[in-house]
């Protein structure tokens, strides 16, 4: 087999960025065996030809492991891990401008007696803030090789990899178990620390001043809260603004798409099947690509030059008042975007239950899928009144059910949090990393594997599913001479019929029975199956949404809009964020669980509302 | 004077005495750089109560809250500019 070498090091030294340089985008992102911790692969040609495998570790501050990542980490090192060959190499990566706290680590691997070579990072920032290290003292010290490098530049890649291919190679020999260190251990480890710094370095990087400055502004408690509110707003603006046109675009495409396809086949189940099940189906996730995307834009950004932190470290009071970790923040943020990038952003929540937990509420926010079904319902049965100032009726509603999704997803989060997933507030030590520059291969790559997960995982699942869901929307077929719109013959419209005594309490009938097929792989489909199953058609999608509403204004009374509005706020009707758990969570359980509970709910409110409807004499 | 970490206002300094509580906890805390004779500054609280704060310590700024910050043991050193107790 080939050199396999592993980059280990703190959070924030710069590992992933050398990762990025190291092997240019030759990167293969997969998960561990049977743990949902991401496996980042990569390959480096060598000088002498040689292609050798790099592995980047989660960043860990000690390899006395308290997350499933930072294990990860160091069952990779100790060769423990199933169908993971134990690294030739260790590239040990620390941050130039906090050795202190960096070498710590350094030392711990060492500790490990595997050929190792040291990635003095950031090298630049360390010397444009004064630092003046020794590093032939240093390496002597210490130890091992060290070489300086600028990741983000490139520099000092080539003659890190030289070096460290020039190590002998010891045997793979079991290593004597490894024990927890004790307290006293890490005392004398960091001992140990300072007492080669004193030797190394002449003269220590000064503070950050201009980034010490941008904190006294940005976690202020006053203007940091105003900052992060804008930066919010920003990245909100962003998401359904610029969306769009990316998003139309790819609507059209599909459509066109489906039209062309439509026209080589001729009239049949194939052109049926490919067209109204698989294009469709497959248009339905690609559309909300352009949001996704733009928004792990942003995340990344954030994450990348420092603040994500800082945002953590602002709200932790907040989200602790719930039982939630600061940076559970985040992630509920995305999930107005859409749930899936939310779910996926829960990585960074150390706490297993707290990470659950998070999964689990992220559905309850309102996400962008949810809006054309309430802009049809608010549309239909509010009139568009002012009532105060610029303020509106519709509006005001629409951000009620923004409110009501965001009340929901507090109130689950504090129950979850006080019975099924109690325990004990985990400890927040979190470092405020110094600003910098985002460096774009780390952001590209990040968007790039997450488009990924995006398209593959979801993608595949919703395929299948829409495929199956076009079958029953589309078979038994129409008797001859049949008046209602075809669908209703349909399995789906039995279905419809079926559930009918199930969702009357609720206020709605077989036909909204029929449209909850498919809007069960998701939400946003209710509205073109309402307009199917009512028979509406119109020119465009503007003018079938005029007449639906219209339709429906005919036809349901506000009890059944506002039973429907509450069911949407609060049940589970996305295949893709289902998807996403099971991959996130490594289980069917919990996205089980999220259908069941979510379903649960939103049937309870849902009923709740219809009754004190009809009693209040809107019925 | 001594005191503990997590009494201590925004702007203050202090050195570490003693590095304590649960053992899982003192762990993690001496390997983020808490330990006996480093000098720490706080200098920043969060809003809402002043809780979490984020304090300097071996080079790094580091945010945790109050409960955690009171099992670090500190010699406080100078108190805010302006203020005397």
């Amino acid at each position: 087999m080939s050199t396999q070498l592993a980059l280990a090091g703190n959070p924030n030294c710069g590992k992933t960025a050398l990762f990025n340089a190291l092997t240019g985008g030759r990167q293969k992102v997969g998960n561990y065996p049977g743990v949902t911790v991401e496996k980042k692969e990569g390959t480096r040609v060598a000088p002498n030809g040689e292609v050798i495998r790099i592995l980047d570790l989660p960043g860990t501050y000690s390899l006395d492991a308290k997350t499933p990542d930072e294990e990860i980490a160091r069952d990779v090192l100790l060769g423990r891990v199933e169908s993971v060959e134990r690294p030739d190499i260790i590239l040990a990566v620390a941050d130039a401008t906090a050795l202190e706290r960096n070498l710590g680590l350094v030392l711990e691997l060492k500790a490990l007696d595997r050929p190792m070579v040291l990635a003095l990072n950031m090298m630049d920032l360390a010397r444009a803030r004064g630092a003046e290290i020794d590093l032939d003292i240093l390496s002597r010290e210490l130890g091992v090789p060290v070489i300086p490098t600028v990741a983000v530049k490139g520099e000092g890649v080539d003659s890190l990899i030289e070096r460290a291919l020039k190590l002998a190679r010891v045997p793979d020999v079991d290593t004597p178990e490894w024990v927890t260190p004790t307290p006293d251990d890490v005392r004398n480890r960091f001992h140990q620390v300072d007492a080669i710094l004193k030797k190394a370095v002449r003269i220590a990087a000064r503070p950050l001043v201009w980034s010490e400055k941008i904190d006294r502004v940005v976690v202020h408690p006053v203007w940091g809260s105003l900052i992060l509110l804008v930066v919010l707003a920003v990245v909100f603006q962003a998401i359904f603004t610029w969306a769009t046109i990316p998003s139309d675009l790819i609507k059209d495409g599909v459509e066109g798409f489906g039209t062309k396809v439509g026209g080589w086949l001729s009239e049949g189940p194939l052109r049926s099947l490919l067209v109204d099940g698989v294009i469709k189906g497959v248009g339905s996730v690609l559309v909300f690509m352009p949001q996704i995307l733009i928004l792990f834009f942003f995340i990344l950004m954030l994450e990348d030059s420092g603040y994500m932190a800082r945002a953590a470290f602002l709200m932790d009071r907040v989200m602790g008042k719930v039982g939630l970790h600061g940076r559970a923040f985040i992630p509920l943020l995305s999930s107005v975007a859409c749930a899936i990038p939310g779910i996926m952003a829960t990585r960074t929540i150390e706490n297993k239950r707290d990470r659950l937990t998070t999964i689990l509420v992220a559905p309850l926010m309102t996400c962008s899928a949810r809006l054309p079904v309430y802009a049809l319902l608010i549309a239909a049965f509010f009139p568009n009144t002012p009532v105060f100032g610029p303020l509106r009726a519709q509006g005001l509603v629409m951000f009620g059910l923004y409110l009501a999704g965001i009340v929901a997803t507090l109130v689950m989060a504090w129950v979850f949090k006080h019975t099924l997933l109690k325990g004990a507030k985990p400890p927040l030590l979190m470092e405020l990393p110094s600003y910098k520059m985002p460096a774009w291969r780390n952001v590209l790559y990040g968007i790039r594997d997450r488009a990924w997960v995006v398209i593959a995982r979801a993608g595949t699942v919703i395929l299948t599913i829409t495929i199956l869901l076009w079958f029953l929307a589309s078979y038994p077929k129409a008797p001859i001479g049949a008046t209602e719109p075809p669908i209703n013959y349909s399995y789906a419209g039995r279905m419809g019929h079926t559930i009918e005594p199930l969702i009357k309490p609720l206020g709605f009938d077989w036909r909204i029975g029929i449209a909850f097929v498919p809007a069960f792989a998701a939400r946003e489909v209710m509205v073109s199956a309402l307009a199917t199953v009512y028979a509406v058609e119109g020119k465009d999608e503007n003018s079938t949404t005029e007449a639906l509403s219209e339709i429906l204004r005919k036809n349901w009374t506000m009890a059944t809009a506002l039973s429907l509005m509450v069911y949407f706020i609060l049940s589970m009707q996305c295949l893709s964020t289902l998807a996403v758990t099971r991959r996130e969570t490594n289980s069917w359980r919990w996205p089980a669980f999220m259908l069941f509970y979510m379903t649960t709910l939103a049937y309870t409110a849902s009923f709740v509302t219809y009754h004190a409807a009809i009693w209040a004499g809107l019925g | 004077m001594r005191t503990k970490l997590g009494e201590l206002e925004k702007g203050m300094t202090g050195v570490i005495v003693k590095t304590d509580g649960p053992i899982e906890i003192r762990r993690r805390l001496l390997e983020m750089g808490f330990l006996e004779g480093s000098s720490v500054e706080l200098v920043h609280v969060a809003p809402f109560g002043g809780d979490p704060i984020a304090v300097r310590i071996r080079g790094s700024l580091l945010a945790l809250r109050r409960s955690e910050a009171n099992f670090i043991e500190v010699d406080q050193v100078k108190a805010p500019a302006g203020e005397s107790k």
